[in-house]
């Protein structure tokens, strides 16, 4: 059961990397790379259970911990960048990357 | 490699960074599935963590998109591909990856392996191996991190004069009630990771951890706080002096070690002297120098981060100055 | 007991992994930016709880229950901010939510309401 929940995991992280790629707007990528980070919370805390070594949590707890940060670091440089740029934003979130 | 070049590929500095996050990621799975799990939490905290913060810091600072380039490197190209060539076939010379025969796991291997258990009495063969029998390898790498932290001070910090301080606090105010929900969500969990910080330093005897890692994780929290609560409130808290005091501290604390064992009669970082009963006297010693670690590691990447985005507040300040 | 704990977590495990695969679906097949949001919050909080408890289900020792639960704590106050922050910055930077009257997505609007849009 633990085998057929991290090939689910796995999955939905493929999914993820294909919206990442996919995504017409930054936003969506970034959304992207938040969930590949909290899947791979969840992979770690799996893949240590079947290969039976519980320590692995801690790097969950890690990497949990630094998704968030990346995350709130992408936002808030966006902003200070668009502040940079006297509130004009320079068209991020409909433009193509 | 599908991820380095599309790194190398996409212009968009901002993409480039959340790729760069994820190839960290991806070496970090790696070397889980290895099993190498110290290797693996290093990995993901510095690689994943600190170096896409700290590039994140840069691209606000130097622009979203990459210049085209002005040349074709040419020249470059060819000295790295003679050197990737050279290295590559330095390689055929030495055994293959995880061969039975190879020196590495017929003499050094074992030896750690099979008596580190009786001569040091630490669970994790990682720790005692870093600590102790490389200890002096360590120490090296202490020494670059701090040697690093003092190579960004001379580059990049900023004299602050007074009233730059006061438009930068108001630039900090006024973004409150913007992010009311973040402030407090974090401020519920910032005790929480200095402490899982601490644990992870001192936990290192018996499961992942050390003071790499524990710098790291320390240092993230205090970035975390700077970065929604602003930073001239971060440098009120941590105050400069103080962080650059530590950094030194830190392999102040790791060179006392060896000097203290070689006082007592042995060598350079020879934990065995350091009080009556060796095992005891190795207990302390990688206690004090995972210290002498962490305590570096964690006000480098302070110092460098406050370095960065203070030069990019600076910056924006001045712009905010001059419009 | 023991298979009843067994039997406990299976269900946890399964309904977490179900959870999960929705989530990634929705990700891939939802027509915005929010409700792509909407899908990515499902697998961070919901699906996440369920796997983590059914894995705390499967070991009996303390520290390791410890550990999950704290996991657990963090996963459960971190998701939801990371979303609140960035939505507030994909609205703030005037991404405009895709809503019912939208003539460019026509199609979506006369699967999901019964009033025909007004054009």
């Amino acid at each position: 059961m633990i085998i057929a929940a991290t090939l689910a995991i796995l999955v939905v992280m493929v999914l993820a990397i294909i919206r990442g790629v996919m995504g017409p707007s930054l936003y969506d990528r970034i959304l992207a790379v938040n969930m590949f980070g909290t899947k791979t919370v969840l992979l770690i805390s799996l893949l240590g259970f079947v290969m039976g070594r519980p320590e692995f949590l801690d790097i969950a707890m890690v990497y949990a911990l630094i998704n968030f940060i990346s995350v709130i670091g992408v936002l808030r440089l966006f902003e200070a960048f668009t502040a940079k740029h006297n509130g004009k934003v320079v068209e991020p979130a409909q433009r193509d990357l | 490699m599908g991820i380095a070049i599309a790194i190398n590929q996409i212009k968009d500095m901002f993409a480039v960074v959340m790729l760069a996050g994820i190839y960290g990621l991806v070496s970090a799975s790696f070397f889980v599935t290895l099993d190498a799990v110290d290797v693996a939490f290093t990995e993901a905290s510095v690689g994943a963590g600190i170096s896409t913060l700290l590039m994140l810091t840069t691209v606000a600072m130097t622009g979203r998109t990459e210049h085209e380039a002005s040349h074709k490197p040419m020249l470059a190209l060819f000295v790295v591909m003679v050197t990737g060539g050279l290295l590559i076939y330095g390689t055929f010379d030495m055994p293959y990856f995880g061969s039975v025969d190879a020196p590495v796991q017929n003499h050094v291997g074992p030896r750690y392996i099979l008596d580190s258990m009786q001569e040091i009495g630490v669970p994790n063969m990682v720790t005692s191996v870093l600590a102790s029998y490389r200890g002096f390898d360590t120490f090296g790498e202490v020494t670059v991190i701090f040697t690093a932290g003092i190579g960004v001070l001379a580059l990049l910090s900023v004299a602050r004069r007074p009233d730059d301080d006061t438009a930068i606090e108001a630039i900090n105010d006024s973004m409150h009630e913007k992010h009311l929900i973040l402030r407090v969500v974090i401020k519920t969990l910032i005790p929480f990771i200095l402490l899982y910080a601490f644990y992870v330093q001192f936990h290192g005897d018996f499961g992942p951890g050390g003071g790499f890692q524990a710098g790291v994780i320390f240092a993230a929290g205090i970035i975390l706080y700077a970065m929604l609560f602003g930073l001239s409130v971060a440098r009120r808290v941590i105050r400069q002096p103080l962080v650059q005091l530590l950094s030194a501290v830190g392999v102040l604390i790791y060179g006392s070690v060896g000097v203290v064992s070689m006082l007592n009669g042995g060598s350079f970082l020879d934990y065995d002297v350091l009080s009556a009963d060796p095992i005891a006297g190795q207990h302390l010693g990688i206690l004090l120098i995972e210290l002498g670690v962490g305590v570096t590691v964690a006000s480098v990447m302070i110092m460098i981060f406050f370095s960065f985005a203070g030069r990019s507040e600076y910056q924006q300040a001045k712009k905010g100055e001059s419009l | 007991m023991d298979s009843l704990l067994n039997l406990a977590s299976s269900f946890c495990l399964l309904l977490g992994s179900f959870l999960c695969l929705s989530g990634g679906v929705g990700i891939l097949r939802f027509p915005d930016f929010y409700t792509r949001m909407h899908a990515a919050g499902v697998t961070d909080t919901l699906a996440a709880a369920m796997i983590l408890i059914g894995l705390m289900l499967q070991i009996p020792e303390t520290l390791v229950i410890i550990k999950l639960i704290i996991i657990l704590l963090m996963t459960l106050f971190i998701s939801p901010s990371a979303s609140h922050a960035l939505g507030r910055a994909a609205l703030l930077n005037s991404l405009t939510p895709v809503v019912a009257g939208d003539k460019n997505h026509a199609e979506q609007t006369t699967e999901v309401g019964d009033n025909p849009s007004k054009s």
